[in-house]
């Protein structure tokens, strides 16, 4: 274990991506199988295992530290899986944080298929016992299903074609056909094997992406414009008899949204927004907000899919066929697409219009007045692009919608975990009703430097009035600008309103807080 | 012989950090020793420790910039510590107390026994009217090779820092620490390590272990290294063949070590170096979001401070009637006094939470 236990301490500490496949490459070049595969599996989140729940980790801790410590460590460290980790007690008369060596990754992954649920916290201590602090953390992250390492999958399969000197797409081609510990992937990439036949497997192809518009203006005889939706970039790839949605980093997000993958049956690559559509918006794309609740699912509910319908809302087609079109301008792709379309179910799948504008100001004009809350502002695409891997200058930009702003003043104030479990970091802001009460609209924890997070912790101590429990209130003189990507009605804060991504634009120590904004003006901005 | 009974801290726990001193007032009680937000008072002698603010009489137990202040009227500190702040503040005089050794002042009998913190770092032990209390600075119980191990003293009122007071922090064998440094410094011999370090006692205790393990190679100092390692040798610490960093050209300080403040580590100072992979030597690097947050890529857990077991080791130990607790994590540590039915209490000290740099 500890080989695998040192590899993701690593990645943890390197920043650069560079440094991050080389430390991948040198474990997969140097770990025996199967040890490699499954920590391939691992990091590539094609691990299945049962997760343990959270929950039982805690139980598990519990029972064996002072619950009371336990919680200050927890508020301390933030990551429960780290926490329990450094605290889990040595067994009696061992020595602390000593990985005996007993257990391999490949042992580890065993004894967790093998066990039940119920038996899981019992067979995870009797493994803790034998490992050191690094190795218990790899362990309860391996067992509650998520590394989170900063790692993408696509990130580790360029670390193996690294490793192996190998073409990343040529890995990407043949690695769906294959399964963890990816035995026939190895004694291709050491020699052993002729390459795995990838014909008939829906792999992922790179996204094209955009670079932030700074130019004042394009000229739109040159580029296209179109919305930019607001949901998950998604590619649709159909083999005629398989279908699997990638998101942007390549990873298989098909689990999450299975009616979409049952919905698409053709034999294309598609690459497009996925969103979902929200009852209560007549059928319309629904917000950004309506679209969480289905993220980062692995099993979804048919109660969840009938209360979040997802469909995709396409930009672009990449294969059509076994014919590869990435090659043509974006004007002939788009001829294609929208030829393409007639033969999808129209419930599951639009196209994504485009914007017509007779001109850059005219555009300009049309960006500030979109209501809807699924746009996230507008895309500039040049006419002539071909579809190529990753950011390439001046072929297509994305130009945000401008934040909205709304002075508010300070309520509650809780503190920050991790790096910043000492300062009071976390704030909630409200603004004033008509009877002259403060009602909160919002949270938020970031916008602001760390000097005006040291001020904003030295107010929040200085002017507490209440605590409760972690919480402290303050007193109401502080107004902050607080700036936010869109508003909706929710049931979330008294007021009836919750922001979309929140955060501290400035600290308004120069206006009184009578002078702040009011809920009645904040729902006219509600869309 | 006890004359005052003190109470017990079973405050609520947001009154935790509430000063002593004003319990006390509020109480109407008085005590020989006084512990307020700038230093703990003890009232027969006239004298502070460690006080925050310039005071006539000034006992102290090591150097560091959070103990050990400038401004003093009179200073009674071990030779090195004198030294230290000698340096640091240009205050020569002062009083020496050695080890073991007793001083009187106003009826107090005082002596200062090794804290095993850094060079010079003392506990202070002060007897007075049947009742000893002991007033430990900060210490550590791993050997350290710049300076003496503590020393227990069993006593009535013991007054510790809790800097790692949290049962997260166990710092690993120091050894294992070296270990990894030196490995990460022959994998890439065409880089350099930089490993950042408290000028004062860590960056020389980091050198001394590095020798313990053989590695004799010239070690780089960073500028604001140079003065404090000089001092450490002339006290008698050998740290073998040390060089400034400064003027030397890259390609020789390839595959070598230099020693630099944490604060050096991402700054523009650091370019100069060969490719430097950044490690840190503290306790805190025990939790990956405080590495993270330095942009440690090596952290190295290496502390100068007690850890948990050894903090609730050291207490079971010296067994104290009470139990006080001056700074760090005091809610943690004042949680298990309670749960082993131990008396304390945790007092607020300004100027003591500056924990990041050090540790």
């Amino acid at each position: 274990m500890r080989p695998f236990s040192q590899l993701l301490d690593a990645l943890v500490y390197t920043r650069s991506r560079n440094g991050k496949l080389a430390l991948i490459a040198a474990y997969l070049r140097a770990a025996p199988d199967p040890n490699r595969g499954w920590a391939l599996a691992a990091l590539t989140g094609n691990l299945d295992l049962k997760a343990v729940k959270s929950s039982a980790i805690s139980e598990m801790i519990r029972a064996r530290v002072d619950p009371v410590l336990y919680e200050m460590s927890r508020d301390y460290v933030g990551d429960l899986a780290e926490t329990v980790a450094l605290l889990w007690p040595p067994p009696p008369n061992e020595p602390p944080d000593l990985d005996d060596g007993t257990l391999t990754l490949a042992t580890v992954v065993d004894r967790l298929h093998a066990t039940s649920r119920a038996a899981a916290p019992d067979v995870l201590a009797q493994m803790m016992n034998h490992l050191d602090a690094s190795g218990r953390f790899a362990l309860l992250k391996l067992a509650t299903g998520g590394l989170r390492v900063g790692i993408s999958a696509r990130l580790a399969k360029m670390g193996f074609a690294q490793a192996f000197v190998l073409d990343v797409d040529d890995v990407e081609q043949v690695w769906h056909s294959l399964t963890p510990p990816y035995a026939a992937l190895f004694d291709w990439a050491e020699g052993r094997t002729e390459r795995p036949d990838p014909s008939g497997t829906p792999f992922f192809r790179p996204f094209m992406l955009a670079h932030p518009l700074e130019a004042d203006s394009v000229d739109l005889t040159d580029y296209v414009a179109e919305w930019k939706w607001d949901g998950i970039r998604i590619q649709i790839v159909g083999t005629g008899s398989e279908t699997r949605l990638y998101s942007r980093a390549g990873d298989d997000i098909s689990a999450s949204f299975p009616e979409i993958a049952t919905a698409f049956t053709g034999h294309a690559v598609l690459d497009g927004e996925l969103l979902v559509r929200g009852e209560f918006q007549g059928g319309e794309a629904a917000s950004f907000n309506a679209l969480q609740q289905r993220l980062g699912r692995k099993v979804v509910s048919t109660k969840m899919q009938a209360d979040y319908p997802a469909f995709v809302r396409l930009y672009d087609l990449l294969l059509d066929g076994d014919e590869d079109l990435r090659a043509l301008p974006w004007t002939d792709r788009r001829a294609r697409l929208e030829a393409y379309m007639p033969q999808l179910d129209a419930t599951r799948f639009d196209l994504s219009a485009i914007i017509d504008a007779a001109d850059f100001d005219a555009l300009a004009d049309i960006r500030a007045g979109a209501r809807d809350a699924a746009i996230e502002g507008v895309m500039l695409k040049r006419r002539d692009s071909p579809y190529v891997a990753g950011r390439k200058a001046a072929l297509w930009y994305k130009w945000k919608r401008d934040p909205l702003t709304a002075d508010c003043v300070m309520m509650y104030a809780q503190r920050g975990h991790g790096k910043r479990s000492s300062f009071y970091s976390d704030y909630t802001f409200g603004c004033w009703t008509e009877h002259g009460e403060l009602h909160p609209v919002g949270k938020a924890y970031s916008g602001f430097t760390d000097e005006e997070l040291k001020m904003l912790d030295r107010f929040v101590r200085q002017n507490t009035v209440a605590r409760f429990g972690p919480v402290r209130e303050v007193e109401k003189s502080l107004v902050l600008e607080v700036a936010f990507d869109s508003i909706h009605d929710s049931k979330r804060h008294k007021s009836g309103l919750a922001m979309r991504f929140p955060r501290i634009a400035r600290i308004r120590r120069d206006k009184p807080a009578a002078e702040a904004d009011t809920v009645e003006g904040l729902k006219k901005l509600v869309r | 012989m006890r004359v005052v009974a003190v109470t017990i801290a079973l405050r609520p726990h947001d009154q935790l950090a509430e000063p002593l001193a004003r319990s006390h007032l509020l109480e109407g009680m008085a005590h020989w020793i006084e512990p307020h937000p700038t230093g703990i008072y003890v009232r027969p002698a006239d004298a502070w420790i460690d006080p925050s603010i310039p005071r006539e009489r000034a006992l102290v137990t090591h150097g560091h910039a959070d103990h050990a202040r400038g401004g003093h009227g009179h200073v009674w500190a071990t030779r090195e510590t004198l030294a230290i702040m000698g340096l640091r503040y240009g205050t020569a005089s002062g009083t020496t107390v050695g080890y073991g050794e007793e001083i009187r002042l106003g009826g107090v009998t005082i002596r200062y026994v090794p804290a095993g913190h850094v060079l010079g770092s003392a506990q202070i032990v002060l007897t007075h009217a049947g009742e000893r209390v002991v007033v430990t600075g900060d210490y550590k119980r791993r050997p350290d090779p710049t300076c003496p191990p503590f020393e227990p003293v069993p006593c009535d009122i013991f007054v510790t820092e809790a800097t790692f007071g949290l049962p997260v922090f166990r710092h690993p064998d120091t050894g294992s620490e070296i270990d990894r440094l030196l490995a990460a410094l022959h994998a890439n011999p065409d880089r350099s390590v930089l490993v950042g370090a408290y000028a004062l006692g860590k960056a020389q205790r980091v050198i001394c272990e590095l020798r313990a393990r053989g590695h004799s190679d010239p070690i780089y100092l960073h500028g604001a290294m140079e003065r404090m390692c000089a001092l450490y040798a002339e006290l008698g610490v050998e740290m073998g063949d040390l060089r400034p960093a400064t003027g030397v050209a890259a390609k020789d300080i390839r595959g070598a070590i230099v020693v630099a403040p944490p604060s050096a580590l991402n700054d523009r100072w650091s370019r100069r170096l060969p490719d430097p992979i950044t490690a840190m030597a503290s306790g805190w690097m025990r939790v990956r979001q405080r590495a993270r947050q330095k942009n440690v890529e090596l952290p190295l857990i290496l502390s100068d401070h007690a850890d948990w077991d050894e903090l609730t080791d050291t207490i079971r130990e010296v067994a104290p009637t009470e139990t006080w607790i001056t700074h760090g994590r005091e809610e943690a540590l004042l949680h298990w006094c309670m749960t082993h039915q131990i008396r304390a209490r945790a007092l607020a000290l300004v100027g003591r939470d500056d924990e990041e740099e050090e540790g």
